[in-house]
């Protein structure tokens, strides 16, 4: 059993959420950086699916009232289990009575821990997501909150180290064009590649807001019928400033969507910070 | 049918009116390629997605495009009788924007036949159409901070029940009691796009 002490920003469970559910309405959700919760798992011998916590701008304190095997990914922090210093990427023991606690990550933002066995809440429409848009799962984790850990585990993986590249700090994020590229002005996609975008600060697990060239459409009082949206999707509000849908995006959406962010860089757009500047190139099909 | 790419695992295809979009989300589920993932129907568009490692995006557009015209019966769903208090707070709004009595607003919601045309804005969320023409409105300006749950609901050319307690800026008709979003229950949701519903009085 864990026990939060001290959440930080915000901390959540999440597994790898629910697919398949978007024709009622409900959207994938899951750890919005599905890269690291999935290393997470595998350095404790977990199946991927188990959930974890996902901890944004580090903070946590969590105290373990028995010992367990735990690894932290993502964001790079300081982590301490009980009084000593404990590296990322890698296992962890944890004595019974110990607490581990999380620092401010020095890149990145979002740190995910796993725990063997799985944290075991009670699975919501098949998945222990917390999806804060639709109010699907766990609640945010608040202090006093009090985690079970289960025993869904697979072989020890026998590695005891899984290096993170480090974040750049003005990543570049491919786009494939569409599916409403051609409802911009032609130099709309050399806008959106030619400059620098700013994270905004109302940025979250939704989308990440961006700061930077405006895209024009060919015919702003055009009215989109709502349509679905997709993980990756660079929505254009009319404001002409693009945001960029993560984990927690709405399924459906009314602003037309100029390109859509190539799945394996999804895990980098995952740990973009408020004030951090990135850049988009475009990719052919 | 137009065909866009969204992303590399989704295709965007858009129909001519929602009949096309329900007509083609019924085809392919009742062909279920082993490549299908995921299908989500909106106003005049589906999106299918697909699994990358099982299919290519030409290959299953080509079969999208096989089902196209292919005409599967829709008329099995069973209807789902939606009972209302007709008390809402926006009944008499609704009454003189459309220069009808109360009880004319409630003839002719209660009076139509409607079909879920997609699910959106919350789980379980059912964009109905079918709505009398008089009754399209806009959404009221100021949306409201807490509109509960069960609240029956119309804007633009939608009719819809709140299926949980959210914000909301449609226009409220009445409540009903009936949960057309539960997530203990299999299904989830009562309002799936292509169902059948009607609402009924409660006196």
């Amino acid at each position: 059993m864990i026990t939060i002490v001290n959440p930080g920003p915000q901390a959540l469970v999440q597994d790898l959420g629910r697919p398949g559910l978007a024709t009622l309405g409900v959207g994938r959700s899951g750890a919005a950086d599905r890269r690291s919760l999935a290393l997470a798992n595998r350095l404790v011998g977990n199946p991927e699916t188990n959930a974890g916590i996902e901890i944004t701008f580090g903070g946590l304190v969590a105290r373990f009232a028995e010992a367990a095997l735990v690894a932290v990914t993502g964001a790079p922090c300081p982590v301490e289990v009980g009084t000593r210093a404990a590296d990322m990427y890698g296992p962890i023991r944890v004595r019974a009575g110990d607490e581990l606690k999380l620092g401010r990550p020095s890149a990145g933002l979002r740190s995910y821990l796993a725990v063997r066995g799985g944290i075991e809440v009670p699975k919501v429409l098949g998945s222990r997501a917390t999806d804060l848009l639709a109010g699907l799962g766990p609640e945010p984790l608040a202090a006093e909150a009090v985690l079970p850990i289960g025993v869904s585990t697979e072989d020890y993986p026998g590695v005891d180290l899984a290096p993170q590249a480090p974040y750049s700090d003005e990543p570049v994020l491919r786009v494939l064009p569409g599916p409403r590229a051609d409802w911009f002005t032609e130099d709309a996609l050399e806008s959106l590649c030619g400059g620098k975008y700013e994270v905004s600060t109302a940025s979250n697990r939704i989308g990440v807001r961006l700061t930077g060239p405006v895209l024009r459409r060919r015919e702003p009082d055009r009215e989109l019928p709502p349509e679905a949206m997709v993980l990756g999707a660079l929505q254009v509000p009319p404001s002409g400033q693009p945001i960029l849908f993560l984990a927690d995006h709405p399924v459906t959406g009314g602003y037309p969507v100029i390109g859509v962010v190539e799945p394996a860089d999804l895990h980098l757009a995952a740990q973009l910070r408020p004030g951090q500047r990135i850049r988009f190139r475009a990719v052919a099909p | 049918m137009q065909v866009r790419r969204c992303g590399r695992d989704a295709a965007l295809v858009e129909l001519s009116g929602l009949d096309e979009v329900l007509g083609l989300h019924a085809a392919l589920r009742a062909e279920e390629p082993s490549w299908l993932v995921e299908l989500v129907p909106a106003a005049t568009t589906l999106l299918v997605r697909f699994d990358s490692k099982l299919t290519t995006m030409d290959r299953a557009v080509e079969c999208v495009a096989a089902l196209e015209h292919s005409t599967v019966d829709t008329r099995g769903m069973d209807e789902v009788v939606v009972p209302v208090r007709y008390d809402g707070a926006d009944l008499a709004d609704v009454a003189s924007h459309a220069g009808m009595t109360e009880a004319e607003v409630i003839e002719r919601h209660s009076g139509a036949r409607y079909t879920v045309a997609f699910c959106g804005f919350a789980p379980g969320f059912g964009y109905l159409t079918g709505l009398d023409r008089e009754l399209w409105l806009p959404r009221r300006e100021t949306p409201r901070t807490k509109v509960p749950a069960g609240s029956v609901a119309l804007a633009d050319q939608y009719a819809g029940v709140y299926p949980r307690s959210s914000p909301g800026g449609w226009h409220i008709l009445g409540s009903t009691d009936l949960a057309v979003w539960d997530v203990d229950r299999d299904p989830p949701a009562l309002l799936v796009p292509g169902a059948p519903v009607r609402f009924e009085v409660l006196r």
